[in-house]
């Protein structure tokens, strides 16, 4: 057994009356809440380099960030790509996606969507042939396509919103989904406006051939 | 080989110099380290007219080697291997020094702790397979402790890989977490290009491990292509002066604060801050707070200095980080082992958070004024605002820091002289804020409150903060002390009066047994001649990689290994005692080695001390041998290490005691 150090011992020390919450924000010790996540989108422009999936994977999954889906295509430069992330993350983890995304050597920019940006997903679904009209009703309600129709399955896709797929696939339930292949969301800033900082002067006109 | 003998070549210290010299002339007083660091870069990175070998390159190989030749490399650390030879080869005719290793971990700690000292990327290289994994303890260590490395290995042919070939592993992908960016090198024209980005990368911004995978294909493969100038990447481009008018805002909370304090992180080091920090703290009378890897940013004898905080930290630092109402940390990342539980962290102080990197901001404690930029520049930045805030201004044109404090970028200045009272004197000092009169004595008193003086008997047993004591008197104050991980670092911590930066080498953030004398190798060689290495370890933490003995003894380094020797895996002892209800579960041997013989059958030279009586004798004839000694010192194996902050608790909280837990 070792004598220990003098001074006080932790009872009879003053302590200070703050606190901070989990994320390490100073809070009024009465009315502890902890920030509600918040869905949304960032976009990141990479270079086309072998591994930059991998690592923004590798990414992601090592630092436990809430994630919902991740795409990536070309761009009109063949020299990079866009990465979509649909995160849901309290506010400082939002900050976090874009530092940590920012920081990798590949990744050329990174910017959170405004909740106005243009944002699509695809949804690919396979359904029971039993009832092709009704299927067929359903699949225009939803401004899709049929894809394949047999004696068995019907396959249709769908393009829309967040909301608006998952309305679609509820809608589609009553003939009994075989499968579902959904792409992730996607998306570009509306208007004007350039999706992340770096993509004007990226920007390449597409050749004409 | 007469042209590696005949060679003449500047050391990277004067190349530094030399570029400090010149970017000096034609920057404004007020550049700093980030700049300099550049245009050190640009000016080492030129084609190598006096880099010795001249001859074309005609393979891969040959334009890794030169490349690491016009980085200025002097020193690289490895183990031979089947993929690796063809670089080897090449090794054989360049211009620097390889030291082989008994242990690729071994060789990653020593070019660590090379880097660390020097400030330069420390190079080391392994062969595909084992020796990447062996490597990679060493990388990951590096990268946690953001130390400028770069790793060189081996891979099977290209046409290979994917084929689960011999002595194949993935390492781009088993490495990717744990470098800042690795590199597969894809054609023999383009490997030293790589191997030149990998290098300016390591050594740019927030420091850190890069690696280069090179197939053998491609380091055999023929090519006449010199490598270019190592380029940063162009989409890096760290930050350098934060923004004015957060500075300002910033300045104004310090200014207006009534219990400020400085936390300075080991980003300080990094950034050849410590001069600027030195000048910010005297000038405006904050007391100084360091982390673990910041030991040394800040002198620990100078009246303003709080020494360490965090677990293991002294009670008068974490007494001053729990009250504070202003904090200003600079190049830290908020480490766990330093915030304890981040609820109870600092709970009153607004923080300004100044960063290189902006993924530190806000990551595990909240900015609320965060600050984008070089340390030393931001620091500046500040001194300036503050002078603008300050009750008495500063004349105009006036610029801080720079002028008192020592130039930027030189690491083995004295710093500021200590002064004798607590109280910067007034005249010379007129910006000391008065405001913080009543908390600097505040924290003086927590001082004599919370003392480091331990209970020490007469003789027996030997207590290992005695040793640590003595050491530190035997030895010139600019000696570089090396540890392993366990109660032996915390005591080397804590006892050794340290006050220059560059001189703590450790792992910190990985906490890596097996560190300490492969760090000593390294920190041996990038230190001056004159400079003392003494590697404190702990006995579990010397058996990891007792090995590298060898090579201390082969390549005749005069590096002092002192092992507090307590027969037990000591930290983890003291947590079974205080958490486990003392249930020793592998914790403690039934035997060690005689190491005193062990250090004497590497050729090494062996001693043994038994009392506090011995101590001074012993360890000056173990500090006077010019070679490799080893001192085994058999300490009380029942000594714990306090103050302690149990993990996720209350800094405020630290017990003094084990009843205390
Ligand atoms: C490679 C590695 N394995 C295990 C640990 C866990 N660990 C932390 S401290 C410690 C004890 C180290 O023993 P020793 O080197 O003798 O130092 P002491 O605490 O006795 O001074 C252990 C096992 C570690 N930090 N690193
Ligand atoms: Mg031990």
């Amino acid at each position: 057994m070792s004598g220990g150090l003098q001074g006080p011992a932790p009872g009879e020390r003053p302590q200070p009356a703050g606190r901070r919450n989990a994320q390490g924000i100073r809070i009024d010790p009465e009315v502890e809440a902890e920030p509600e996540p918040r869905r949304t989108v960032l976009s990141a422009l990479v270079e086309n380099e072998p591994g930059v999936l991998a690592t923004i994977s590798g990414l992601v999954s090592r630092r436990q960030f809430n994630i919902e889906s991740l795409t990536v295509g070309p761009t009109t430069n063949p020299e990079t790509s866009r990465v979509t992330l649909v995160i849901e993350e309290p506010e400082p983890g939002i900050r976090q996606v874009e530092t940590q995304l920012a920081k990798l050597i590949h990744v050329i920019s990174v910017r959170e969507l405004g909740t106005d940006a243009v944002r699509r997903e695809l949804v690919v679904l396979k359904v029971h042939g039993g009832s092709p009209e009704k299927v067929h009703a359903i699949t225009e309600m939803y401004g899709g396509r049929t894809l394949d129709a047999g004696p068995r399955t019907i396959t249709v896709e769908i393009t829309g919103g967040e909301q608006e797929i998952d309305d679609a696939i509820d809608a589609f339930r009553q003939f009994e989904i075989r499968e579902i292949a959904r792409t992730g969301q996607t998306a570009l800033a509306r208007g004007e406006e350039w999706t992340t900082h770096a993509e004007e002067e990226r920007y390449e006109q597409p050749e004409e051939t | 080989m007469s042209e590696r003998e005949m060679s003449e070549r500047a050391t990277p210290h004067q190349h530094a110099t030399d570029a400090e010299a010149s970017a000096k002339d034609d920057a404004p007083p007020e550049a700093h380290t980030e700049t300099e660091a550049r245009s050190d870069a640009t000016a080492t990175a030129e084609p190598a007219a006096d880099a010795g070998s001249t001859a074309p390159v005609t393979t891969g190989a040959e334009s890794v080697t030169r490349a690491l030749e016009a980085a200025g490399v002097e020193y690289c650390f490895g183990v031979q291997g089947g993929a690796i030879m063809p670089v080897y080869d090449a090794l054989y005719d360049a211009d620097l020094t390889h030291v082989t290793m008994a242990h690729e971990q071994g060789a990653a700690h020593a070019a660590d702790a090379y880097g660390i000292v020097s400030g330069e990327p420390g190079v080391c290289l392994a062969t595909s397979g084992p020796g990447a994994t062996n490597l990679v303890t060493g990388i990951a260590d590096a990268n946690m402790d953001s130390d400028p490395l770069l790793a060189l290995t081996g891979q099977v042919p290209t046409g290979m890989v994917g084929s689960d070939a011999f002595q194949e592993t993935d390492t781009t992908g088993v490495t990717t977490p744990i470098t800042k960016e690795n590199y597969f090198a894809s054609d023999a024209d383009t490997a030293g290009d790589a191997v030149g980005e990998a290098f300016a990368l390591a050594r740019a911004g927030r420091q850190g491990p890069t690696l280069v995978d090179l197939p053998k294909d491609v380091t055999t493969g023929t090519t006449d292509e010199e490598p270019a100038e190592g380029r940063l990447p162009e989409t890096y481009d760290p930050p350098e002066r934060a923004d004015e008018a957060a500075v300002a805002e910033a300045a104004a909370v310090l200014a207006s604060a009534d219990r400020p304090v400085v936390l300075a992180g080991g980003g300080v080091i990094k950034g050849e801050a410590s001069p600027e920090l030195r000048g910010f703290a005297t000038e405006h009378g904050i007391p100084v707070v360091t982390t673990m890897p910041a030991i040394g940013a800040f002198p620990e004898d100078h009246p303003l200095a709080l020494e360490m905080a965090g677990m293991h930290g002294t009670g008068y630092a974490n007494m001053a980080i729990t009250h504070c109402d202003a904090m200003l940390a600079v190049g830290t990342r908020f480490d766990d082992r330093l915030t304890g539980g981040v609820e109870t962290f600092a709970p009153e102080a607004e923080i300004v958070h100044v960063d290189v990197d902006p993924a530190e901001i806000s990551k595990n404690v909240h900015a609320d004024y965060p600050l984008l930029g070089d340390a030393g520049t931001v620091l500046a930045q500040l001194d300036d605002a503050m002078g603008d805030t300050a009750v008495e201004s500063k004349p105009a044109g006036n610029t801080p820091a720079a002028g008192d404090a020592p130039a930027a970028g030189s690491t083995r200045t004295n710093g500021n002289e200590p002064t004798a009272e607590s109280e910067p004197a007034a005249g010379s000092t007129s910006r000391v804020n008065d405001r913080y009169r009543e908390w600097r004595e505040q924290c003086q008193q927590w001082k004599e409150e919370y003392p480091m003086d331990y209970p020490r008997p007469d003789d027996e047993p030997l207590k290992p903060q005695y040793v640590v004591e003595r050491v530190d008197a035997l030895t010139p104050e600019d000696t570089v002390v090396t540890t392993g991980v366990g109660q032996h670092q915390m005591w080397a911590c804590q006892y050794w009066t340290y006050r220059e930066p560059r001189t703590w080498v450790s792992s910190h953030g990985l906490g890596t047994m097996g560190y300490g004398l492969p760090a000593a190798i390294g920190a041996r060689l990038a230190a001056e001649d004159d400079q003392s290495v003494v590697c404190f370890d702990g006995d579990g933490s010397f058996l990891m990689t007792i090995q590298e003995l060898a090579v201390a003894v082969r390549e005749d380094l005069d590096v002092t290994v002192v092992v507090l020797n307590n027969e037990a895996v000591g930290m983890v002892r003291q947590w079974q005692d205080g958490f486990f209800e003392g249930r020793r579960m592998a914790s403690e041997y039934p035997w060690v080695p005689d190491f005193e013989t062990l250090a004497e059958g590497f050729g090494a030279r062996g001693f043994t001390i038994e009392a506090a009586s011995e101590v001074d004798s012993v360890m000056g004839e173990a500090l006077a041998h010019d070679g490799p000694s080893v001192v085994d010192a058999h300490i009380d194996p029942g000594e714990n290490v306090y103050p302690m902050v149990p993990s996720g608790g209350s800094n405020g909280e630290f017990v003094l005691a084990e009843e205390q837990l």
